[in-house]
């Protein structure tokens, strides 16, 4: 086990350089060093999740409810299938990983090179998936509108299930004169809003228009669910409406609360970046097994340093997957 | 070297088992929520809550020991690692929940709107 390489000059003097006094090669512990300090980094962005969550606790979006699709299941409702999927491509990439790091002990070149592509694979379809489900999050589904206190009201029809409808199915065409105001169109205009799809009054004519809605408002009531109002409630809620939303973005978006998803397009940004540097530094180390690098050092210590960033990688998603999508 | 040269395929398949598992277990809790775990609370967080930080912490654990070989490094090594995380993460979580439940209890009770 001792991989301690004592010579008779520094016997007594474990730390006085030589040798390795925690069994660890200097890279790998500076490898550990690094971990140490970027979990610690994480955990500061997800406990600072936490504490604005506690802070909403009432108010919180329901992530079963913002993360509904799967690819080619269009309008299906499924949720947490998409990340469980996304979980299980990490957790295998992490597996092809650690049997590069096996093969290398063994000095398999090939195998390791094997194992090394696998893991960029895994990686890259990661990273797609991650794309894709930005991609849904930040285009929106049902759309929502943001009163002037910056409660988000969102709409259900009147059936028991209080199914959501999408402001297309409601809202009214008014004839409008909004324009789209430019630079060009005056000297010291510098910019403006950009134009929504629906103004506020077409998506409030159309609720009057229709009997059959009820507005959803973001607080969670005794049955963990979302309350929703009468239709005279309703209706004297909407009045406070300023901007109709749809999607996500840093400032608003659909779902709830502003920080829910400022939150999500950081801690998961950051994250994906971390992949991402992943996936190059497994590229740069996969041309150098191929190249034989390390067949000359005759050590694989490099596969298994990149390894150990790996599959930080990795056990940091098992964190964001709970705390975003399960908790 | 640090290793010994036999290969340790077998345990890394039986680790990607329990991962999978513990995975599987989640999402099934995570969409059937029942009820008898998920509207009991303890310390301001209901049962299921409990079982996925629990879960997520024995698949860390599973991660960082198998994968990143920390069962295979030396004991100064891996307390030197593990003593600060665990110290540090639950120190900084227990301070900034606290803090927030402190500040929603203001928001609630207080003349305050939800929103400023």
């Amino acid at each position: 086990m001792a991989a301690t390489v004592t010579t008779t000059a520094t016997t007594g003097k474990t730390w006085g350089g030589g040798n390795e006094p925690m069994g660890a090669s200097y890279g790998k512990l500076m490898m550990w060093f690094f971990i140490v300090s970027d979990a610690l980094t994480f955990s500061g962005f997800l406990a600072s999740y936490g504490f604005s969550r506690f802070k909403f606790l009432e108010t919180w979006p329901i992530a079963d409810e913002v993360f509904t699709h799967f690819p080619f299941l269009h309008g299906v409702d499924a949720p947490m299938y998409y990340v469980a999927l996304m979980t299980f491509i990490l957790i295998f990439s992490s597996v092809t990983m650690v049997l590069a790091v096996d093969a290398g002990h063994q000095m398999k070149k090939t195998k390791v090179a094997i194992y090394m592509l696998l893991t960029i694979v895994g990686g890259f379809i990661f990273l797609g998936s991650q794309a894709w489900e930005w991609k849904n999050f930040i285009k929106g589904e049902y759309g929502a509108v943001e009163t002037k206190g910056g409660a988000i009201l969102q709409f259900v029809d009147a059936s028991p299930e209080h199914k959501r409808v999408s402001l297309d199915e409601f809202a009214a065409t008014l004839p409008t004169e909004r324009v789209q105001k430019t630079r060009s169109n005056g000297i010291w205009f510098e910019e403006g809003a950009t134009l929504g799809e629906y103004s506020v009054e077409e998506v409030i004519e159309g609720f009057k228009a229709n009997p059959n809605l009820l507005v959803r408002t973001e607080v969670l009531n005794k049955d963990k669910q979302k309350t929703i109002l009468s239709r005279e409630e309703s209706i004297k809620r909407l009045e406070d409406a300023a901007i109709v939303v749809r999607g996500a973005n840093l400032i608003r978006n659909e779902y709830g609360h502003k920080l829910f998803a400022n939150f999500f397009f950081f801690i998961t940004g950051f994250h994906g970046f971390h992949v991402f540097s992943g996936v190059m530094i497994n590229i740069l180390i996969f041309f150098n097994v191929l190249l034989g690098t390390y067949e000359k050092r005759k050590s694989y210590e490099m596969v298994e340093k990149v390894g150990l960033y790996w599959h930080f990688v990795d056990l940091v998603w098992v964190f964001v997957f709970t705390f975003f999508y399960l908790v | 070297m640090a290793h010994s040269h036999e290969s340790n395929t077998k345990r890394i398949w039986v680790v990607f088992g329990i991962l999978s598992v513990i995975t599987i277990v989640e999402v099934i809790f995570g969409i059937l929520k029942p009820d008898a775990l998920y509207r009991t609370e303890l310390f301001k967080l209901n049962l299921l809550n409990w079982l996925f930080i629990i879960l997520t912490i024995v698949k860390a654990y599973y991660i960082m020991w198998a994968f990143m070989h920390l069962e295979g490094e030396k004991g100064s090594l891996r307390w030197s690692i593990v003593a600060p995380l665990v110290f540090l993460i639950i120190y900084l979580v227990f301070i900034l929940l606290m803090e927030g439940n402190y500040v929603f209890e203001v928001f609630h009770d207080s003349h305050y709107k939800w929103l400023f």
